[in-house]
């Protein structure tokens, strides 16, 4: 790690509780790097999670963080953001967490178009309670409540995210890590709901119970299956089959949530 | 308290958002739920007025969240709700209890188990008020009579949580909620607020967010973006707010945050005694049922029956002394509750055998009339 960026970690709480391999802990150090970049101001930055391996990150960061319930990390950062408009909330949440138990939520803060960036680690699995299926989990993949297959058909994020009201989405993996903190920090830099979805990796769970073999190969997995949204464009849809689609898919200024309660506060106190 | 408004007819669900306002409330979230809906109603229209905030969420569960939010973030915040809705704001109820987050979650009690009666009174959440939640925790459980009680408890309902750092339930019923009655409101100069107990950082060369610097097991608390970066988490935690899972780790905390309750009952604690000194038989009850009840007593003292009355404003942490300490001539208690007999089975384990106690019950939708208890104090009185 380089020196300047360890003011944002919390080195008396390492090491981490992470497997050796996980991928975890990469989209952690995107974000550190991505906050970095954009120099924003340490203590204006809170960082909120739900639970699962993934909502362990904000532990080991240096700013205010809030490990919460599982799958409500986006009910308690509204209430944060909307309390405090001027701090920066970002959300670190699971596949699971977010779109099963935290689904609701996940849609309707979408919606609101409040300002948080919301991080989803999608390893395609649960991996805290070890390795039962998610909604992120593809179709016919191998999980421990799926030992026959998985036949539960999931979520393309992103189109969820979009379709939801989110003002800007984006898809990363732990393989692409330039490219990962560059949409990271656009998404930070982005005013309204935005969600950066990163492939990540759990070689201990779903990896082993696909028979992915080491982490690394699930990493090269991860390089040779990735295509940009510009090629997908141009993409025939058979070929389609099982790529990643990265990179940024939608942007949009709109009303943010905040902004117009504040319209509100003045409406109401206008007419007394 | 001086009286300055002008009385005005106030229902209890208004008479809340008002006495919530004078407390401080800033944040408001919450979800639509007869009989709780003009709370939320109210809240919406009147938070802005007063620079505060308000928002509806998807379901009570993100509302719950988005309080404890807010909460940590500063702003003493409340949601309001009735049975399905307090059931589905327990997990995180439980959160706030063990992060030690000030927050007033209003329960405005229906009809019961499941979607019940949403418009008929029940007083069927007692002990979900208390052990809604899992596991051992710390809760207050305010519950008024009259709307003008509804105000005051209101305040003091945000007073203890943030003194105390522990969420506090205000246990009403359809009755209070929807009832209209002639209130005048204290001049707000002359309420008494209490706000969250903030650390001298000048002194703390590093702040630990659950230290118990003062020895009364309360830490103090520094709001998100003030420039001291902490850690919260719902699992159990060190002073320094990490996870731990050392033994004696787990015991201190849990053992404090009792304390801080348990060490102060006398403060938390509240209840109105009605002709006990030379009672023969108790009436012991609380909210909208106590209504009927002072009537009843005020009726059978005129016929000359040695009855009175034990009105709990506290219902958690339990009263056990206001039980203990009825005179010598108390034989007789009767637990008037409009449920199939939940508080009784606490004040049966504070009588310790001294008592009679007999329960007076009700679950049908309607109210246990003053009548009711009449006929029931005269049997009770009889058989003695
Ligand atoms: C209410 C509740 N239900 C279930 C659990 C158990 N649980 C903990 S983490 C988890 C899944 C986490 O999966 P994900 O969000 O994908 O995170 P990962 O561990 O894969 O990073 C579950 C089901 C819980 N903690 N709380
Ligand atoms: S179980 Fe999977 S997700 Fe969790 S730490 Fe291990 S590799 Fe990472
Ligand atoms: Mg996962």
């Amino acid at each position: 790690m380089r020196k300047s960026l360890e003011k944002y970690y919390r080195i008396d709480k390492l090491p981490h509780i992470w497997c050796p391999g996980c991928g975890h802990g990469i989209i952690t150090g995107a974000v550190v790097r991505a906050i970095d970049n954009l120099k924003l101001d340490k203590d204006k930055i809170c960082i909120v999670s739900g639970i699962g391996c993934s909502s362990r990150a904000p532990g080991y960061l240096n700013f205010n963080t809030l490990h919460t319930t599982h799958g409500r990390a986006l009910a308690f950062a509204t209430g944060i953001k909307l309390a405090r408009p001027d701090l920066k909330v970002i959300v670190l949440t699971g596949d699971g967490d977010c779109t099963a138990i935290g689904g609701n939520h996940f849609i309707h803060a979408c919606r609101r178009n409040i300002d948080i960036t919301t991080v989803v680690f999608n390893n395609s699995i649960y991996g805290m309670t070890s390795g039962q299926y998610s909604p992120m989990t593809p179709l016919g993949a191998y999980a421990t409540t799926a030992p026959y297959g998985n036949i539960d058909r999931n979520f393309d994020l992103c189109k969820l995210a979009q379709a939801s009201g989110a003002t800007y989405v984006a898809r990363g993996t732990v393989y692409h890590v330039p490219q990962l903190i560059k949409i990271i920090e656009k998404a930070l830099q982005h005013k309204g709901f935005s969600v950066v979805e990163t492939l990540s990796i759990c070689p201990t769970y779903f990896g082993r119970k696909n028979k992915l073999g080491s982490p690394v190969k699930m990493m090269e997995m991860l390089r040779d299956n990735s295509i940009t949204v510009k090629a997908a464009e141009k993409m025939p849809r058979e070929e389609m089959v099982n790529k990643i689609v990265i990179g940024e898919f939608f942007e949009e200024n709109a009303p943010e949530y905040t902004e117009e309660y504040m319209k509100i506060i003045q409406r109401a106190q206008g007419e007394e | 308290m001086t009286m300055t408004s002008k009385p005005r007819l106030m229902q209890g669900n208004e008479a809340c958002v008002e006495g919530a306002i004078a407390a401080g409330m800033r944040f408001y979230a919450g979800y639509p739920i007869t009989p709780s809906t003009e709370i939320a109603e109210i809240a919406a229209e009147r938070l802005p007025k007063v620079g505060g905030k308000f928002i509806q969420m998807e379901d009570e569960i993100a509302s719950m969240g988005a309080v404890i939010g807010a909460s940590l973030a500063g702003l003493k915040a409340m949601t309001a709700t009735s049975g399905p809705g307090f059931s589905l704001k327990q997990e995180n109820i439980g959160f706030a209890c063990l992060t030690e987050v000030p927050c007033v979650v209003v329960d405005v009690q229906r009809g019961g188990p499941s979607t019940g009666q949403p418009t008929l009174p029940a007083q069927g959440d007692v002990m979900q008020a208390r052990w809604g939640t899992h596991g051992d925790h710390p809760i207050i459980t305010l519950s008024p009579s009259y709307v003008r009680e509804v105000f005051d408890m209101t305040i003091r309902a945000f007073n203890l949580s943030e003194k105390y750092r522990v969420p506090c339930i205000l246990l009403m019923d359809e009755v209070v909620g929807h009832l209209r009655e002639r209130v005048e409101l204290p001049d707000p100069a002359s309420i008494k607020i209490i706000n969250r107990k903030r650390p001298d950082l000048s002194k703390i060369e590093y702040y630990n967010p659950y230290q118990d610097y003062d020895g009364d097991g309360i830490p103090p608390m520094v709001n998100f973006g003030e420039g001291v970066p902490y850690h919260v988490t719902g699992l159990i935690h060190d002073i320094t707010g990490f996870p731990s899972t050392k033994p004696e780790v787990t015991e201190y905390l849990i053992s404090r945050l009792m304390r801080k309750i348990n060490d102060n009952l006398d403060e938390i604690i509240d209840y109105e005694k009605f002709y006990t000194e030379d009672s023969e038989t108790v009436v012991v009850s609380f909210g909208s049922t106590a209504r009927s009840v002072i009537r009843a007593v005020k009726i059978l003292r005129r016929e000359g029956q040695k009855v009175g009355m034990l009105r709990l404003k506290t219902i958690w942490p339990f009263p056990h002394k206001a039980i203990q300490e009825l005179p010598p001539t108390t034989k007789n208690i009767i637990v008037a509750e409009m449920n199939f007999g939940q508080l009784i089975e606490v004040v049966g384990a504070s009588a310790k055998g001294r008592f009679n106690v007999i329960g007076l019950n009700k679950y049908n939708g309607e109210l246990i009339s003053p009548d009711e208890v009449i006929a029931k104090v005269r049997e009770v009185n009889k058989n003695a």
